[in-house]
């Protein structure tokens, strides 16, 4: 039981990291858009998905209380600050998304919210997810650091690497799904993009190196997990040669590749362990009555039925966008 | 652990659930109504249920999305600032909200959409099933909520294991514990009198406006009509509901009655000033012989006072004790008014009285504000204890939070849910304020629209065409 639902914790996470990464990204490039033409091209690109792709993170939230409430108690306490800040800006992001086709003269206003938004949630969970690495001081389940040890430089390059991932992923779905001068402009951004995110990985690489982080020891360890991070590679050839030869689809489904194995050299970095390198995912399991209980509706039909949905949506709104008819 | 921040943390809870709440009891009554009113139409054939229709589905949709955008804080606040409240009633606690969070995505996922855009690519008794199933699933994630909350009050099919963590033991009991079949009809009637008051009271309003005439009166015929019936069973349920707090939570009972010593027989306060001080009631006025009625349905029973319980052990008094009487005082005029009108309306002389459209129209938030006195109420009444009996709230918070930290996300939260609340509410009001029109056929869009942006739908109807341009 415990298995399955740390086998589903993983996909929903990984669900919206992806998902929502294609919209925070495509807010954070909303700065950088051509004109306000190219604005209402990139909104419109993800209008119908966005509030489907934060589903995910409320789905994490009820799989973790559920199924794990160790790690739950544990974890959002510890990063009490990013996780308000995250929500702050996940609401301000969608409200701003909202209300900015009601208004004229307050546009400007909700343009800065919703790329402000953007930025400061990719930012938080980068942070997050460095601090984590780095090691969530605790004893007996109780978090036992400070307010702002998620605060480390470590955890702030941790941060802006994953605001460039966002952006590369979110500049690849607008290669995907715009024409014209939004997809000329995506094309150099995610290249640029590219390369920033190289130099930030091989920065956290080094960086890692002279903190002499545990989870290195678990790479030297089992050198065969290598193979998870190079398939990587074959996702950055993609972008390449997609940006290269004009093959829109190419970048995006490049960019998943890199995304699928980051997330899973992160998993098998950690895995057993959900907090590393103190908790397993069996310690903090919750009693099997409450494993099954959840089980045998929400496991069963709940998780797919909403993942079909997903896929439903995505597959409806697959082609490009058409920007002189659709309103957003 | 800071005593302020056990405050704070409390004050930020109580915001963001009160602020919650206003929007599930709303649209819960809405999917009823919605549901009723699709089949009269499917029954009688008559244009104006139609119309009605249309017209609310819109309010229930911009509810709905509210009442989601507001319910995400809630499922990592308890983490975040009741760590050792999730960490121990986790493995019952959280299957039970994960439960509530499904439901809700379930729905969203499968009915809702039909609901909102389907009409035209179903068949009528499929639209109908898809009303019903949208009812059905806002009063199941309400179920939940209840099951959860009824736990809290008295805690039921656990075993505490040596860390201090409950371990459930036996579902079925905390399922269907007998204080959740009390509670849950009581929330659901609240629910649904609520939206019968917010129907009853937009037609008085449009009656008073002089427009839409036919659907005004349809509105205030219905929604009172159906207050008449609803009432009464709520008030019913609410003593049922009072008589599980006199078996289970005597304390909790005592600080609603303003009960200080035991008495027999027991006298009923109507009103009082509590002063918790000196243990004493200012002000009183009290009948003999009805407390002992109302509480054990005999006139000499021994009532017992907040003095047999340790200082330790007492809920705040004053807020039970005044939350509880607003609540029941708004239930017996909601009773007054609604068989006023059902009468008035079999002579014929409903719409003949501007004070009473008046009135009808004022008492739009009665509703709400009964559901939150109830609400405060049970919680107040049920401190000092998180988990009734057993875990004290204070012992539930995160121990090593600061309470600068719970200050900035009180702050922070309490600033983005005024501009939720406010955008919100003025989308309704320049809904109702349109009121029901003919049904515009929405513009052919080539995006069709997205059951998981209730907001969006705003845009695309005719009655939001006036919104546009101003």
């Amino acid at each position: 039981m415990a298995e399955f639902w740390i086998a589903a914790l993983a996909l929903t996470i990984f669900l919206y990291v992806t998902l929502d990464g294609i919209d925070l990204g495509v807010g954070i490039l909303f700065r950088w858009a051509p004109d306000e033409g190219g604005r209402h091209q990139m909104l419109q690109t993800i209008s119908p998905i966005w509030d489907g792709n934060e589903t995910w993170l409320v789905i994490s939230a009820a799989i973790l209380f559920g199924a794990f409430p160790l790690v739950y108690a544990l974890v959002l306490s510890a990063f009490y600050l990013p996780l308000m800040l995250l929500l702050a800006a996940l609401i301000l992001r969608g409200v701003a998304f909202e209300f900015r086709a009601h208004s004229s003269w307050t546009r400007k206003f909700w343009d800065i919210g919703f790329w402000l938004g953007s930025v400061a949630a990719a930012f938080v969970q980068g942070c997050a997810v460095g601090a984590l690495a780095v090691g969530l001081p605790n004893e007996d389940g109780r978090f036992t650091g400070s307010p702002f040890f998620w605060f480390s430089p470590f955890s702030i390059l941790c941060g802006v690497a994953l605001c460039l991932g966002y952006a590369l992923i979110g500049a690849c779905w607008l290669i995907r799904k715009t024409e014209g001068s939004v997809r000329e402009s995506a094309r150099t951004h995610a290249l640029v993009l590219l390369a920033a995110v190289g130099v930030i990985l091989a920065l956290i690489f080094v960086y890692s190196l002279y903190l002499d982080l545990p989870v290195l020891h678990r790479w030297a360890d089992r050198p065969v997990l290598g193979a998870i991070p190079m398939t990587g590679l074959i996702g950055i050839a993609m972008v390449l040669v997609g940006v290269g030869m004009r093959q829109d689809s190419w970048p995006l489904i490049g960019t998943f590749i890199v995304f699928l194995s980051a997330f899973g050299s992160l998993a098998a970095s950690f895995l057993p362990y959900m907090i590393p390198f103190s908790i397993t995912y069996l310690q903090a399991a919750a009693p099997h009555s409450s494993l099954s209980f959840m089980f045998w509706f929400a496991g069963i039909i709940v998780l797919p039925l909403t993942v079909g949905y997903a896929i439903i949506n995505f597959v409806t709104f697959w082609g490009k966008i058409r920007p002189e008819t659709d309103e957003y | 652990m800071d005593i302020t921040t056990l405050l704070l943390a409390r004050i930020q809870f109580a915001f963001t659930v009160s602020f919650h709440i206003i929007f599930p009891a709303f649209t819960i009554g809405l999917a009823a109504w919605l549901t009723l009113l699709e089949a009269l139409r499917m029954i009688t054939g008559r244009p104006v249920y139609r119309v009605l229709f249309d017209f609310w589905l819109k309010i229930f949709a911009i509810s709905f999305g509210l009442g989601v955008v507001s319910g995400i804080v809630l499922a990592f606040q308890f983490g975040t600032n009741w760590s050792e409240l999730a960490r121990r009633t986790g493995p019952i606690q959280g299957p039970l909200l994960g439960y509530e969070s499904f439901t809700a995505f379930a729905l969203e996922a499968s009915f809702f959409g039909i609901l909102l855009f389907g009409r035209k690519r179903v068949s009528e008794w499929f639209y109908l099933l898809a009303c019903a199933m949208v009812a059905l699933g806002t009063s199941l994630s309400a179920f939940w909520i209840m099951v959860n909350n009824s736990w809290m009050q008295w805690p039921t099919g656990y075993a505490l294991d040596a860390q201090g963590v409950f371990i459930p033991t036996d579902w079925n009991a905390i399922i269907f514990s007998p204080v959740v079949w009390v509670r849950f009809p009581h929330m659901l009637l609240a629910s649904y009198v609520t939206g019968a008051f917010c129907v009853a009271a937009t037609g008085a309003w449009l009656l008073l406006r002089g427009k839409a005439h036919a659907e005004g009166q349809a509105m205030m015929r219905m929604g009172l009509g159906l207050a008449a019936i609803l009432v009464p069973a709520q008030i019913f349920f609410g003593h049922l509901t009072g008589d599980y707090v006199h078996d289970k939570q005597p304390a909790k009972f005592a600080a609603i009655e303003g009960r200080w010593h035991d008495e027999q027989p027991a006298s009923e306060v109507l009103f009082a000033i509590p002063d918790e001080a000196r243990e004493t009631n200012h002000f009183e006025i009290a009948v003999p012989y009805v407390g002992s009625l109302i509480a054990s349905m005999t006139l000499d029973s021994k009532e017992v006072g907040l003095t047999s319980f340790p200082k330790a052990d007492r809920p705040p008094v004053a807020i039970p004790f005044f939350a509880f009487r607003v609540m029941a005082g708004i239930g017996f005029f909601m009773l007054a008014l609604s068989w006023y009108a059902v009468w008035l309306n079999f002579r014929g002389h409903l719409f003949d009285r501007r004070w009473l459209l008046r009135v009808v129209f004022l008492s739009f938030p009665l509703g709400f504000i009964a559901t939150l006195t109830g609400w405060f109420t049970a919680e107040v009444g049920r401190q000092p204890w998180v988990v009734y009996g057993v875990l004290r709230t204070a012992d539930a918070v995160t121990p090593f939070l600061l309470p600068q930290q719970v200050a900035f996300s009180l702050a922070l939260f309490a600033a983005i849910y005024l501009v939720i609340f406010l955008a919100g509410m003025t989308y309704i009001y320049r809904l109702l304020r349109a009121g029901p029109g003919p049904t515009v056929p929405a513009p052919a869009t080539p995006q069709p629209p997205n059951p998981k942006r209730p907001l969006s739908l705003a845009r695309h109807s005719g009655a939001a065409a006036g919104l546009e341009k101003e």
